[in-house]
């Protein structure tokens, strides 16, 4: 079962019949269903069928499992905000191939079209149980979440307006890690962040990183380790080298848990595993708690 | 001793055939000396063409040489005095990470750097150059030291990657990589950096955001080894030399592209040709460099490391 927690992560969720039509996204392997696409999903974990509209109502969790299903960006930001509420800053960011890598404009324009979006992070302002927010997500579908120079001036500038603006920033993450396409350039991307949530630490802004399925490499080691606090979905991965490479490394089998959002709580590495259908009140009581008034403005 | 490279065998040939005609010309008191000094000028035509026409990936073998300084070595060679610190407080001292404090031209520093072992025995000790979190602990420990007492940080950067084992993700290799680049973007004391071989991924800028940057003439750095970038991309490690090619990952490269501020020349061939003479150029950078750091206000340096950074990376912005 544990086992099947790590195997499991080769589909989408496909919102055929949510509320608002958005581009399925689907990797080329998921073929095979026995049922028509869109309107029933099977649990990846369990095998559990689920109808879409079951799905949702579940916010892409099996009922039967907890297994969390992956979720493009947008679907994320309707989960977590007030509805109506979130505006897209920066959407005109994308990539461009500095450093002519073969093969770059192709991937480019084929994560594009499977996703409907232009670069592989969504940001914007938008409100949560009222209290105004700046908020990130990073599309695991994109490039497989991966940071290029795009995704790291996108995010940059969320944290400089958080800092402007003093609003907390909710980033989402879900990366394989720096963008290799752009070699040196992305690898200075969580330099940049860095650079930037630096400021953010040094003026008092809070920042949340949300780590979500799978957060590993150059992202894991930069912003998403760096959150104020640090949530993790369930079954999240999150860690530094990919598993298969520990394992060559170790050339021995790892625990089925190894790199678990559960094992970095184990480990001491995230504040708390939070189950997508609390996250939002998780997220909401967070921010209470940073934006009430201090003892010093007591009446 | 280093072995040659490939590539350079030819070189290595014509070395022996050069060493073989001088033994038989005294041997056999022949005076060859017009055949001699063509092989001389041969070697020195072959010499400088194969060093002035190196392919990356060439330069990555020669980042890679057993015997090029370390960053003991420099150390050594730099500082008048130098007192080795270890331990990260918490856990444990990783020999991957090397730090301490000491004297340069009579001025205090800071320096922290991966150490590569100088032979098989000693890269098993120091674990090839990758660093455990509790390396990347130690040198925030040196990092917070030297701003309390104001003296400036040199860090020497050679690994081909932060260590991907299970302890250091049981132990938070991330977080440690993560809080230091947090920790150096706004270090109120001057900072240098030299890639003085391999610039492996987040394992090497877990010490290399700082003021300025330098990289020796062969050193590579990039986000990953280019033999993992062919495994992730073309799945065969293999196909390294090709990553290489196009992974812009020389130090001119790095120059060309505004990441670094200067590129340090080797002696032709590499620094294990002429450890010493590397040195010496390390050190004048160094003390250059820091005379140059200490003239600007502190907010001055912090505020120009902020847009240099804040600067990285090519995007469009359509409206």
């Amino acid at each position: 079962m544990l086992k099947d927690l790590f195997y499991r992560r080769r589909q989408y969720a496909t919102l055929g019949t949510a509320a608002e039509p958005k581009p399925v996204q689907k990797p080329p392997e998921v073929v095979e269903r026995d049922v028509p696409k869109g309107l029933v999903q099977k649990c990846e974990a369990c095998g559990n069928l689920l109808m879409a509209k079951e799905l949702q109502k579940h916010v892409y969790t099996c009922p039967e499992c907890n297994f969390h299903f992956r979720v493009d960006a947008r679907t994320r930001v309707e989960l977590t905000l007030d509805t109506g509420t979130f505006i897209e800053l920066d959407a005109g960011i994308t990539s461009t191939n500095p450093l002519g890598f073969p093969e770059y404009e192709s991937k480019l324009a084929k994560a594009q079209s499977a996703t409907g979006m232009v670069e592989g992070a969504l940001t914007g302002r938008g409100e949560i149980d009222g209290m105004p927010v700046l908020m990130a997500v990073m599309d695991p579908g994109f490039m497989m979440g991966s940071m290029g120079a795009a995704v790291g001036e996108k995010l940059t500038r969320a944290m400089e307006r958080a800092c402007v603006e003093r609003k907390p920033l909710i980033l989402f993450t879900a990366s394989g890690g720096a963008r290799m396409q752009e070699a040196i350039l992305s690898l200075m991307q969580m330099a940049k962040t860095s650079v930037a949530l630096r400021r953010m630490h040094d003026s008092g802004v809070l920042f949340v990183s949300v780590i979500t399925h799978p957060t590993t490499g150059g992202v894991s080691a930069s912003f998403a380790s760096l959150g104020d606090i640090i949530i993790a979905e369930p079954g999240a991965m999150f860690g530094f080298a990919g598993r298969r490479v520990v394992e060559q490394t170790m050339r021995q089998k790892l625990p089925d848990d190894f790199q678990t959002a559960e094992f970095n709580l184990k480990h001491g590495m995230v504040d708390k595993v939070v189950h997508r259908k609390q996250m939002r009140d998780a997220l909401a009581a967070i921010v209470r708690i940073h934006t009430a008034r201090g003892w010093a403005d007591a009446d | 001793m280093p072995t040659e490279l490939d590539f350079e065998k030819p070189i290595a040939e014509l070395q022996g055939k050069i060493a073989e005609l001088k033994s038989f010309m005294e041997k056999n008191g022949l005076d060859l000396h017009g055949e001699l000094r063509k092989l001389e000028e041969r070697l020195e035509e072959l010499t400088e063409t194969t060093y002035a026409n190196l392919t990356a990936w060439q330069r990555v073998q020669l980042a890679r040489q057993i015997g090029r300084p370390t960053t003991l070595d420099y150390i050594k060679g730099i500082c008048d005095e130098f007192l080795e610190l270890h331990g990260d407080r918490h856990f444990a001292d990783d020999p991957t990470i090397v730090g301490g404090i000491g004297l340069v031209a009579g001025h205090p520093i800071t320096v922290i750097g991966h150490q590569k072992g100088r032979d098989t025995k000693e890269n098993i000790r120091r674990n090839f150059g990758m660093a455990n979190p509790e390396g990347y602990r130690k040198a925030l420990r040196l990092m917070r030291q030297a701003e309390k007492f104001g003296r400036p940080v040199v860090f020497f950067i050679d690994t081909p990657g932060a260590y991907a084992g299970m302890s250091a993700e049981e132990r938070g290799q991330s977080v440690a990589i993560a809080e230091n680049l947090l920790e150096m973007s706004g270090l109120r004391t001057p900072t240098i950096s030299i890639v003085t071989g391999e610039g492996g991924s987040g394992g090497a800028l877990g010490l290399g955001i700082t003021d300025r940057i330098f990289m020796l003439d062969y050193a590579w750095y990039s986000v990953i080894a280019p033999e993992s970038a062919a495994a992730i991309l073309w799945k065969d490690s293999k196909l390294g030399p090709k990553a290489a090619e196009v992974m812009r990952l020389t130090a001119a490269d790095l120059l060309d592209l505004g990441i670094v501020d200067g590129v340090i020349a080797e002696p032709r061939g590499g620094a294990q040709k002429d450890p010493k003479a590397m040195v010496q150029s390390v050190r004048e950078k160094v003390v250059a460099t820091l005379r140059e750091l200490s003239q600007i206000p502190i907010d001055e340096l912090l505020a120009a490391r902020y847009h240099k950074y804040r600067d990285m990376g090519e995007y469009i912005e359509r409206q």
